[in-house]
């Protein structure tokens, strides 16, 4: 329903407005009778307890949320184009700035688990957010920048942390040689997965892509023999630092970190370092990004999302350029992936089920389709609001459904929607315009 | 057709292009030699457009062939034959409207991949002057006009053989129309472009054309210079009096 068009110069439609919140009402009635109307009693025997009440406030609600949001969308100037003007000239004012900001937030976030403040807690959730900023940026490149929708980007998350697994499993291998490892296998799976979906586009691929990763968890599950099924698998090994073990009680001939620098073991240093570890990886998917925008490579995703055909018309391959976009989204998956197995110690397939995919997008969509800022804002909103509103209890999806609709409403384009341009000053990058094309 | 003198650039011998089972072309036979302005007029859904799109292979043409300096490119993908030098700028131009200008004007030049972009940049900038004002900002945001004008300049970027232009002047203002004719004009003399222009407005596109051609229906009517079609009885009937002009 376009709210914007129900408001022409003679003011509020009043009608318009109580219609509309009247048709929001009559959908949270059908789910609200249901949903708050029924409860089987406490009591026993199977009796059922009605409650009007619920229902009455929910509807209530509904019908005084829509309108007031109705309400506030048509009163506001017409001419600031955007609900938050100055939100819009402050992201601009900032946005020249951009390096300085990023090094700036890079910087504060690296000192973060060294200051006094840090427990445990506070590191694991940080490590947590770096770890959806990562898979943010890496679905940034898909989305954002190639603008294929993928619904299934949790199949490559999946794909990496079940082959970190079973490479460093089976075959004994370290983090770091499984890493590289499980990033091109993933990348592999995006090509063999990005092959049969380049002739669609849209809602089409979105569907596509939203099969396959539900295919890629069945897999997984019924694999078992391979994959562990839905017990997962444990005992996944922590990285090590140069060789330095992250344990109390090291064997025989080792040194574990704690003694190399001959300070108490503490639990909190394998987090920090873990925490580390994703902050350089979510780095390097930054700068990655960031340059291939100024490569040709990336100029061509940007111009196979804004128009195919002329794209074709000027000689870029869109096989070749979906499939890099693909494959190079679906690489960074695989290396978080890889990351998530080893800060777990344990995976199974139900930490990649369709919601993670859905978690990801919204963080790219709120975002601001293609804005790398715009995915660090998104998943903190996203990722540390609902853990930080825990104490709310079962008011917490609530408050996180609120936050999205509220995002939705003021920045409809995504938080931080204005992309920046890859050329300034008509300056073209040294070296970045020809040659190596897709 | 043309006998004797050198190969053509551009030949189209008996081509076909259906859209599923409708048929939007049938035998049709064309030549652009090298260095002419040759137009291709006709009343809308002729099958003007289908042609160009025809010889960039999408639709892909049959029952003939496609020839680009002798080369048969009827089978090529469509980024191939951009890549051999054909230079395509869409009806409706087809800017990316993000990007900004000179964005644009890069990704033109990304398959001529060993030209000089700063020398072509000036040019297309001279020819434009209006990109270089416009060049930090966003393609969708600058006019009719301007976006026809950065269609044709990011083409240019590419340094093609051979520059089809399908309806440069659609929906501009006199003014702009004129000048953007007055460019297709320079760039055949001074850089030697062969140019293969789709045009509603003949009397403009034959005004500036060497050779032209009428498409009714899917099929070539008639041919002749632009001059003989401009006194034709039958042309000015069909063609400019109508209020093209």
């Amino acid at each position: 329903m376009d709210l914007g068009n129900r408001f022409g110069d003679d003011g509020i439609q009043w009608g318009a407005i109580l219609k509309d919140a009247g048709l929001a009402a009559l959908v949270a009635l059908v789910l609200a009778l249901l949903l708050f109307g029924v409860r089987l009693s406490d009591g026993g025997g199977g009796g059922l307890e009605f409650r009007p009440w619920w229902v009455v406030i929910a509807v209530a609600a509904v019908f005084a949320g829509r309108a007031a949001v109705a309400l506030w969308i048509g009163t506001r100037k017409p001419a600031s184009g955007t609900a938050l003007p100055w939100f819009d000239r402050a992201v601009a004012r900032l946005s020249e700035h951009k390096r300085l900001l990023f090094a700036a937030f890079f910087l504060a976030v690296a000192i973060l688990p060294l200051l006094p403040v840090a427990d445990r807690r506070m590191v694991d959730l940080a490590t947590l957010v770096m770890i959806y900023v990562m898979l943010g940026w890496g679905l940034n490149i898909v989305v954002g920048l190639a603008g294929l929708l993928d619904l299934g980007y949790v199949a490559f998350y999946a794909v990496g942390a079940y082959s970190y697994t079973l490479l460093a499993i089976h075959f004994d291998l370290s983090f770091w040689v499984c890493l590289p490892l499980a990033g091109a296998i993933a990348a592999l799976f995006g090509v063999l997965l990005g092959f049969p979906v380049l002739r669609l586009r849209g809602d089409y691929l979105a569907i596509v892509t939203l099969g396959f990763g539900e295919m890629t968890r069945i897999i997984i599950i019924n694999w078992s023999s391979l994959t562990g099924g839905s017990e997962g698998i444990t005992g996944i090994a922590v990285p090590t630092l140069f060789g330095l073990r992250f344990t109390p009680s090291p064997a025989a001939g080792e040194t574990a970190f704690h003694q190399f620098f001959g300070i108490p073991f503490g639990g909190i240093h394998k987090l920090i370092f873990l925490f580390y570890i994703i902050l350089i990886l979510a780095l390097l998917t930054h700068l990655f990004s960031e340059r291939m925008r100024k490569l040709p490579m990336g100029r061509a995703w940007e111009a196979l999302r804004e128009d195919e055909i002329a794209s074709r018309a000027l000689g870029l391959n869109p096989v070749l350029v979906k499939l890099s976009a693909f494959g190079l989204g679906a690489m960074f998956a695989g290396f978080a992936g890889s990351f998530f197995a080893t800060r777990q110690g344990f995976i199974n397939p139900s930490s990649f089920t369709f919601i993670e995919s859905a978690i990801i997008l919204a963080i790219v969509v709120l975002g601001g389709m293609g804005s790398q800022v715009g995915v660090i804002c998104a998943a903190i909103v996203l990722i540390l609001l609902p853990e930080l509103a825990r104490d709310f209890a079962e008011f917490r999806m609530l408050l996180f459904g609120g936050a999205m609709v509220a995002i939705m409403v003021w920045r409809p384009r995504g938080l931080l929607a204005h992309r920046v341009p890859s050329v300034r000053l008509g300056q073209a990058p040294p070296g970045a315009l020809r040659g190596g094309l897709p | 057709m043309s006998g004797g003198a050198a190969e053509p650039l551009l030949a189209v011998r008996g081509i076909a292009a259906y859209y599923g089972a409708i048929r939007a072309l049938s035998g049709v036979d064309l030549e652009v030699r090298e260095g002419e302005i040759v137009t291709l007029i006709g009343a809308n859904g002729a099958g003007k457009s289908t042609l160009l799109m025809t010889i960039c292979g999408n639709p892909r043409g049959r029952g003939g062939r496609i020839e680009f300096e002798g080369r048969d490119i009827t089978a090529l993908p469509t980024h191939e034959i951009a890549r051999l030098g054909i230079a395509h700028v869409p009806e409706g131009r087809h800017i990316f409207p993000r990007m900004t200008v000179m964005e644009n004007l890069q990704i033109g030049a990304v398959c001529g991949a060993d030209g000089d972009f700063e020398g072509d940049l000036d040019y297309v900038l001279a020819l434009f002057p209006i990109l270089g004002e416009r060049r930090h900002q966003r393609g969708g945001t600058l006019s009719g006009g301007e976006q026809q004008m950065l269609a044709i300049g990011r083409a240019l970027m590419s340094r093609p053989r051979l520059l089809l232009l399908d309806e440069p002047s659609l929906g501009l203002a006199p003014l702009v129309v004129r000048r953007i004719f007055e460019v297709i004009a320079e760039i055949n003399a001074e850089r030697d472009m062969t140019v293969f222009l789709v045009e509603q407005n003949a009397y403009r596109a034959l005004g500036v054309a060497d050779r032209a051609y009428v498409m009714v229906n899917g099929e070539i009517r008639m041919e002749g210079t632009g001059a003989e079609l401009l006194a034709d009885a039958d042309i000015r009937a069909a063609y400019l009096e109508g209020g093209h002009g």
